[in-house]
């Protein structure tokens, strides 16, 4: 049965519900979860599993909306292959299939459109997931921004791993696969309304490679991942430790960030922990596996960066601290709404 | 209103009010208006408030606070030797 | 980074951190304002404030532009976008600034033309590729700021853009740190003084603090060892009974500032009679409005800018956190009713007010 108690009462939609940090969270919360799931309070995660008999079946949604359409590394289409992947993966589920539809803007170049779809195409093969199926509309000239891609992904439950938040203990690691904000920088950059120049690329990627040498390598002590995509690393981890109750304890020197990246969210006031990423992971491991998990994706092609950033700790009860080389630390929070730039 | 970052002048133009800077591997262009009356040239470090660059910055005075602020650490071991460790009176 | 990691060592902060212990280890309180918002950000950035010892404590002051800034301005810069169809342009900062009906990033989700720009160039390039728009930049920030908002108008000016004009917020610091030093529950010790401001104005107009009300003034730059420094040499001052205006920022700050910009200021701006400070009510002397020859580009004179008084919850405080007598959590609205999410009055707004940094740290 049901239940119904909604307490969403924002008065409009605004672009901070899509942003991926607090706003999102209570629009999900507090709307979406208890009308369509049924469920309050209880951890929500990347992918659910299905029990049908035999096998545990994962599923996944997923929705792209990204402007521009395209940037360096990337385009709504790898993004939307690759994002998919990756919530099954981080499930510790063997991708297998995705079904895609398409909202297309009237007006919508067809040349655009063929090459989106053929990266898509190109990006599933290499991820070694088959496109089974979709569907397709198009919208009035001047509404979905050229065109808008939502996914829904398939997998099966990877027997390597028994993934929940509520295995975490204090004394866990946490390993990230690597740099953090190449892809919200490239994606900043490419709307081309900061004029500020630099050599990056998205990160978008699928992580499954990754994850799948993890599983081999430490899945025993793996408990809980997630992809830090739109509210960066920061939200991810505060979410879990709101989830589990316990505290993250970041090492700031740890976090593997570039140069350029550095550089926007120093000229910005931005900090690479909120932006997002759309080709990394974040493992929470029992201490005993967090040195041959790194050495085992480290020696990856792909997983030279990864680096083990923190652990959990019983306090700050659901809080986020990151401590700097000379003794001091900082409240790590989600985002309120999109990350800023400031002046001040 | 305080966000204002250190960047190094890799050219100067395309116009006299224009040169581009390096911050981090960054590059943008800033407008250099408010340092006309100084001989600019590739290489000087200047400080970038909302695209314009705002002073040059002195090297020799940066080198010379840091110099100060390592003095610190020193008296601080000249000091302990000193007194023979018995810090806890005025800590 | 040059310039930045070298005033991030390690080894240097714990020595700063520890002549400040060896300063401070007398029996008396220090009680510090940081003026300038971009400190506080700075001093919670870097968790500083840790390194101080228990009876050194720093006050955030109101130098925040954002903070001061009255709701009634923000209504009459979006109401150049609803009334006028004008492109409402500003810095990330303002984005998230409630006016009546809203921010202009909840104007923007209703279909309004609000845009961000890094810098008021960007914003008239805008104007400039959008001929037959009209765009006006909404301009905040104190004497580090407004040099760039005037060169902007100087160069619309040369270009001939008709389509552009400046809604000018600008506000100067010395009557915010005077507002602070009459304010008749002032108990503060000494200032850390605001680093890129100086860079403009130079060290110099701080004296009347050093010689008037006695008080030390460190101007001080923004890096983990640059404040510690600037507090350390404020104790030090505090300490042998002196009040002086010393310069730890020294390798962007001279004592005479910079002329192209002091210049560039007397050509564009003059000083308004008096202007209304949110929270610090009005103040004579001390905001800038654009001089009458630059009046195509002054949004004021080309539109019929309404002059909207929007007063303060009588319960939120701002006023007084902003002059340092109460602290953030001493208001009673203080993350009850007023959060960084719904905030009531502008220190929550901004990520460099008092209230949110404060908040962000509970």
């Amino acid at each position: 049965m049901l239940r119904t108690t909604v307490t969403f009462s924002d008065p409009q939609i605004e672009m901070a519900h899509g942003a991926g940090g607090k706003a999102t969270r209570r629009l999900v919360d507090t709307l979406l979860a208890p009308l369509l799931l049924g469920i309050e309070d209880r951890p929500l995660g990347d992918a659910a599993f299905l029990d049908l008999g035999r096998q545990q079946i994962a599923m996944t949604a997923d929705t792209f909306v990204v402007r521009p359409l395209t940037f360096a590394g990337g385009s709504i289409g790898t993004l939307a292959v690759h994002g998919t992947v990756n919530d099954l993966a981080v499930s510790a589920a063997v991708p297998k299939a995705l079904l895609v539809t398409f909202v297309l803007e009237a007006g919508l170049p067809g040349r655009v459109l063929e090459a989106e779809v053929r990266a898509m195409a190109e990006a599933a093969r290499n991820a070694g997931v088959l496109i089974v199926g979709g569907d397709t509309k198009v919208v009035e000239h001047g509404k979905a921004d050229g065109m808008y891609v939502t996914t829904a992904g398939v997998g099966v439950a990877d027997p390597r791993a028994q993934l929940s938040s509520a295995a975490v203990r204090a004394g866990d690691r946490i390993l990230l696969s690597g740099h953090i904000g190449d892809h919200g920088i490239t994606v900043l950059l490419a709307r081309g309304q900061l004029t500020l120049d630099a050599e990056l690329r998205s990160d978008t990627r699928s992580v499954w490679p990754l994850v799948d040498r993890l599983l081999d390598a430490a899945g025993a002590g793996v408990r809980w991942m997630r992809d830090p995509t739109r509210g960066g690393v920061a939200t991810a981890l505060k979410e879990l430790a709101l989830d589990t109750g316990l505290g993250v304890a970041l090492e700031e020197e740890r976090i593997p960030v570039r140069d350029e990246v550095r550089g926007v969210c120093e000229i910005l006031g931005l900090d690479p922990l909120h932006i997002a990423n759309e080709g990394q992971f974040m493992a929470v491991l029992a201490p005993e596996y967090a040195e041959p998990a790194l050495a085992a994706l480290r020696a990856m092609p792909g997983g030279e960066a990864a680096a083990i950033i923190g652990e959990v700790r019983q306090s700050p009860a659901g809080g986020v601290m990151a401590s700097s080389s000379y003794g001091t630390s900082r409240v790590v929070d989600m985002l309120v709404g999109d990350p800023l730039p400031r002046i001040c | 209103m305080c966000l204002a970052i250190p960047g190094q002048i890799v050219s100067l133009g395309p116009e006299p009010h224009l040169a581009v800077v390096e911050i981090s591997k960054v590059r943008r262009q800033v407008n250099v208006d408010l340092l006309q009356g100084e001989a600019l040239a590739a290489g000087d470090w200047v400080l970038i408030h909302v695209g314009f660059a705002m002073t040059r910055i002195s090297d020799r005075e940066a080198v010379e606070q840091l110099r100060l602020l390592a003095m610190l650490g020193e008296d601080e071991q000249a000091m302990r030797e000193l007194e023979g460790y018995s810090f806890d009176e005025i800590r | 980074m040059k310039y930045v990691d070298e005033f991030r060592d390690p080894a240097l902060i714990g020595h700063a951190a520890d002549e400040i212990r060896r300063l401070a280890a007398i029996d008396r309180q220090f009680r510090i304002m940081e003026v300038c918002g971009g400190h506080t950000h700075a001093i919670y950035r870097f968790g500083l404030h840790e390194l101080l010892p228990s009876n050194v404590e720093l006050i955030h002051g109101p130098g925040c532009p954002v903070c001061v800034l009255p709701m009634g301005r923000m209504d009459a810069g979006l109401s150049l976008a609803l009334e006028h169809g004008a492109i409402f342009t500003s810095f990330g900062d303002v984005m998230r600034v409630p006016g009546r009906n809203g921010t202009p990033l909840q104007h923007m989700a209703r279909g309004v033309d609000v845009r961000m720009v890094y810098s008021p160039l960007d914003a008239l390039e805008i104007a400039r590729r959008h001929p037959s728009r009209h765009v006006v930049f909404f301009a905040i920030g104190f004497e580090t700021t407004a040099p760039s908002t005037a060169l902007t108008i100087v160069r619309a000016r040369a270009l001939g853009v008709p389509n552009f004009s400046v809604l000018s917020n600008h506000v100067t610091i010395l009557p915010a740190i005077k507002a602070v030093l009459d304010s008749p529950d002032m108990r503060l010790d000494g200032f850390i003084g605001p680093g890129h401001v100086s860079t403009v104005i130079g060290s110099r107009p701080y004296q009347f603090i050093a010689r008037h009300y006695r008080k030390p003034v460190v101007v001080t730059g923004f890096e983990p060892l640059d404040l510690l420094q600037g507090i350390a040499m404020l104790l030090r001052q505090l300490r042998e009974g002196r009040a002086e205006v010393e310069n730890q920022y020294a390798r962007v700050v001279s004592d005479n500032g910079n002329q192209p910009a002091l210049r560039a200021l007397d050509q564009v701006f003059e000083l308004r009679t008096f202007f209304e400070w949110r929270g610090l009510g009005f103040i004579s002397q001390s905001a800038l409005k654009i001089r009458a020859e630059y009046a195509q580009w002054d949004a004021e004179r080309r539109f019929d800018v309404p002059a909207i008084d929007v007063a303060d919850p009588v319960a939120a405080q701002c006023g007084e956190v902003l002059k340092g007598v109460l602290k953030p959590s001493q208001c009673k609205l203080f993350a009850r009713e007023c959060t960084p999410e719904r905030p009531v009055g502008a220190l929550m707004v901004s990520s460099e007010g008092a209230c949110a940094a404060y908040y962000s740290h509970l």
